[in-house]
């Protein structure tokens, strides 16, 4: 595609506090003969299946050897039983199909498309069965591989804007396990072992710890044989431990990091909420009034369109299984980095005290109930919904009650989550460019 | 290298399949706007974008970045809707609304719930010949602007190392500038000249409005004569042709920036879909080409340079064969840990020579077209991007027509047909090449609290 900038304002497509629709898509759900969990959509229109393999399996399982999730996971389709690397992909390309794997924080995931016809579905899904449970991990395959994260992690370091989130998530979380990058550093990348790898899988991609999401053009008992043929590699294993909660924070602090570059780049923020908060949706429509709207949020307004500061200036929480951040971010010019940040927290403290507007609250709640059904107009962003719907435990009925519940969601609980939330006595900044001296 | 057809064989898929081929409803208004509608009623939602004919390619030397700086102000405001009402009101609708400029175009888009269509078309309609261009309005987003570059490109070693490569790749070319153009000419811009290229190309005889969604054609229909209907079409001015010239010889370039990595990037001139002429085959025939060495994992540098010899880190190629004018199939990557770029521009060579001297095994080329058939099914689950192409191609030149063509012509592509475009583009005086040798970054290092700028009373 040849566009080269989608200009007007970074888009910030934040999945895990927005959700869904109006005539709602039922979601199904049962257990697999081998313990994972599977959640269900049936959609008409497209001959094509969108499934996706989740795992608790994410950075925050890294332990001490940070980057172990990410290479596990990424080593997956370079050999797996009979197959290596080419045969892996020639088997899926030959009949259109698409399949990959990631890690966040809290999971690891195997994404596959294909289209329906009945020979070519099931090439994908036995490719995707070894993939997930006769992983090889050959010795070559995983040195290229470590040595190509260790080239991006390197690579990284050239951009400020990476950087920058690096050291946020540092300085908020300290010692627990959201803490560090997905890739993890130089030095914790450098001693994984192969060994360390099998071992990983061995006890996180397990039928017990798993969950299949599936989308598309299919009956359920279709989607039963699909599920099942998928697991039907694991061992059943154990579902990992409960993370600890994150220590809360004491004091402000600020973090700089002189980096040679233009601008600086500015988080700021405060440890925020869960994925299955109480007050997820006081804050979730709160921050869609501060700094989640794009060009019409308080943070952007005073930022951008008032004073010309930054290209992006925005807020938002990332809910996870443990409190996820809130978050400000923006960037601007090395000397007018302070004013910038002024300018925002201004904004974030004086939101936190006084809430919104009854108008700014209608307006919001029009937004995200006249914006639902965008939400859900594809498989895709479907599947999606519905992995993190499941990955959460949150209720299967989600997506169902959601519009009652934003329209429930009064100026005073937001003013009481905020304040609760969002103490200025905690909050966390780091700079990281030549503003930063 | 991304899939872009429209139009399904028969012999892969279903019939049933080809049989909902969504139709496309083509209409022109008196005022000479174009409109396409195409029916898409699995949610309802609808997605609405107005094109115009103009982008950085339009633009000469001086004014560079107009056509993108003109795109910031359209959210301006107009006597009817002041600053800051087109997003707030789009908002209170519950869409999502944004921009685009690129070499060839500026688009607009909000996607909506269907219901909401009226409120897209009101607020474009009057954008389209009614903006207010206020000096003060102006003088912040030009620092918006300026931010954004220094964002996407000032700090960012590798985008800035290929819009140097751009330069040099280019002899007279428009392509030749940067979509958000060079600094002083951003710098430079006045309001006087953003009047001006409004008046020259924001009418509807330069525009195609695009609506993919829940909605039927005929009511679209209604709703653009009723709001585009009214708006009077401008006299637009002939564009001149601007073919680049003859190239003589490789061009090589070296770019030291800080950085981490080093990087490598090499273009062949090759002609567009719309330049081609007759010959429309080439154009498909280097899309193949593309598919052979970047059509995923499969492909020749993924499987051959990254995994094989391992003398890539990273490593793409690409082309693009619906831009306006004459543009370059291009080869990117980063050398393997221990690797030069040397090592690496000799691999690229290497596969460039393989797919001149040998014919593609059928069994590539068939994978190729696997691709080509099932991401035309996948892409129909995105009324946006179907949109998009709609749009591009309409303003391109094209028609979109063309990508109804896609999968029918790149399935016709033989072995044969790879090879001659590989022998006649993929040769020393189309070439260039550019080198990203990083210089050392000073380490980011914890400065002194006690040395910071920042008042305490700002983070309290």
């Amino acid at each position: 595609m040849s566009v080269k900038r989608l200009s007007r304002w970074l888009v910030f497509l934040f999945l895990m506090v927005s959700a869904p629709v109006y005539a709602v898509p039922e979601i199904q759900h049962w257990v697999s003969p081998q313990g994972g969990r599977v959640y269900f959509v049936p959609t008409e229109g497209l001959p094509l299946l969108d499934v996706q393999v989740v795992f608790d399996a994410g950075s925050a399982r890294d332990g001490e050897q940070f980057g172990l999730a990410a290479l596990t996971s990424g080593m997956l389709d370079t050999g797996a039983g009979d197959w290596d690397a080419d045969a892996i992909a020639q088997r899926l390309e030959n009949i259109g199909a698409s399949l990959s794997t990631g890690v966040s924080r809290d999971s690891a995931w195997l994404s596959l498309r294909s289209l329906t016809h009945p020979e070519k579905l099931a090439v994908a899904l036995e490719t995707a069965r070894e993939i997930l449970s006769r992983p090889r991990f050959d010795k070559n395959d995983f040195e290229r591989e470590k040595n190509r994260t260790l080239l991006g992690i390197k690579q990284r370091g050239e951009d400020p804007g990476e950087l920058v989130e690096i050291a946020f998530f540092q300085a908020l979380y300290g010692n627990h396990p959201y803490a560090h990058p997905q890739e993890g550093f130089a030095e914790t990348v450098a001693p994984l072992t192969r060994e360390d790898l099998v071992d990983f899988h061995k006890r996180y991609y397990v039928a017990s710890n798993a969950i299949v999401v599936i989308v598309g053009e299919a009956k359920r008992a279709e989607a039963e044989t699909i599920a099942e043929k998928l697991l039907s590699g694991l061992q059943k294993g154990a579902a990992p431990a409960v993370l600890s909660a994150p220590a809360p924070l004491q004091s402000t602090e600020i973090i700089k990091q002189h980096f040679p570059s233009e601008q600086t780049h500015v988080r700021a923020g405060v440890l925020g909420m869960t994925a299955t908060d109480p007050d997820y949706f006081p804050l979730y429509v709160g921050n869609h009034v501060l700094g989640g709207s794009g060009l019409v949020s308080r943070i952007s307004k005073e930022v951008r369109e008032k004073r010309g500061l930054s290209y992006s200036a925005y807020s938002y929480f990332m809910p996870l299984r443990e409190l996820g951040p809130f978050q400000m971010g923006l960037q601007t010019r090395n000397d007018q980095a302070e004013e910038a940040l002024r300018v925002a927290l201004d904004a974030i403290r004086n939101f936190a005290a006084n809430g919104p507007t009854e108008e700014e609250l209608e307006a919001a709640k029009k937004n995200i109930l006249g914006g639902f059904v965008l939400r859900l107009d594809s498989n895709r962003k479907l599947a999606q919904q519905v992995a993190i719907i499941a990955l959460y435990n949150r209720p299967l009925d989600y997506l169902a009650t959601f519009t009652e519940k934003v329209k429930a969601v009064t100026r005073e609980d937001i003013k009481r989550a905020f304040r609760t939330r969002i103490d200025p006595g905690k909050i966390r900044t780091v700079l990281v460019g030549g503003g930063a001296k | 290298m991304q899939f872009r057809g429209l139009r399904l064989a028969l012999l892969v898929l279903p019939l049933s399949l080809h049989a909902a081929e969504p139709a496309v409803h083509e209409f022109r208004l008196d005022n000479g706007l174009k409109l396409l509608v195409q029916e898409d009623h699995r949610a309802p939602a609808v997605v609405s974008q107005v094109w115009y004919k103009v982008g950085a390619s339009y633009e000469y030397g001086g004014i560079t970045g107009i056509s993108h700086m003109l795109e910031h102000m359209m959210f301006k405001g107009t006597e009817k809707h002041p600053p800051g009402e087109f997003s707030r009101i789009i908002a209170a609708n519950g869409g999502r609304e944004n921009a685009f400029t690129g070499q060839d175009y500026t688009a607009y888009f909000q996607t909506l719930e269907k219901s909401r269509l009226p409120v897209s078309f009101e607020l474009e309609a009057d954008r389209m010949r009614n903006l207010i261009l206020s000096d003060k309005e102006f003088e912040k987003e030009q620092q918006v602007v300026l931010e954004e570059r220094r964002l996407r490109t000032d700090d960012q070693p590798r985008a800035k190392m290929e819009e140097h490569f751009q330069a040099v790749a280019y002899t007279n070319s428009p392509y030749k500038n940067p979509v958000i153009g060079w600094p002083d000419d951003v710098s430079g811009l006045t309001v006087g000249d953003l009047k001006y290229w409004y008046g020259l190309w924001y009418a509807p005889n330069n525009a195609t409005v695009v609506v993919v969604g829940d909605v039927d054609p005929q009511e679209v229909y209604a709703l653009a004569r009723k709001h585009f209907g009214p708006l009077k079409p401008s006299h637009l001015p002939e564009i001149k042709p601007r073919g680049e010239v003859e190239q003589l010889g490789a061009r090589r370039m070296i770019v030291h920036l800080p950085a981490k990595l080093p990087y490598l990037v090499m273009g062949y001139k090759t002609p567009a879909l719309r330049t081609m002429g007759e010959e429309d085959w080439e154009a498909y025939a280097l899309e193949v080409a593309a598919g052979i060495l970047d059509g995923g994992n499969s492909a020749r540098l993924a499987s051959r340079l990254v995994r094989g010899k391992q003398v890539a880190a990273s490593a793409g190629a690409g082309y693009n064969l619906y831009s306006r004018l004459s543009n370059l199939f291009s080869l990117e990557g980063t050398p393997a840990q221990g690797k030069t770029l040397q090592a690496l521009e000799k691999a690229f060579v290497e596969e460039i020579r393989r797919l001149q001297e040998e014919p593609v095994a059928a069994a590539e080329l068939d994978r190729v077209k696997a691709q080509v058939l099932a991401h035309h099914v996948y892409e129909r689950d995105s009324m946006f991007y179907q949109a998009m192409q709609l749009g591009m191609t309409e303003t391109v030149g094209l028609g979109w027509k063309t990508i109804r063509e896609y999968v029918d012509k790149v399935n016709a592509v033989t072995a044969e047909q790879v090879q001659k475009v590989a022998q006649k583009y993929f040769v020393d005086d189309y070439l260039s090449v550019a080198y990203l040798e990083p210089l050392p970054m000073p380490e980011g290092a914890k400065a002194p609290e006690e040395s910071a700028p920042m008042g305490g009373e700002h983070v309290r």
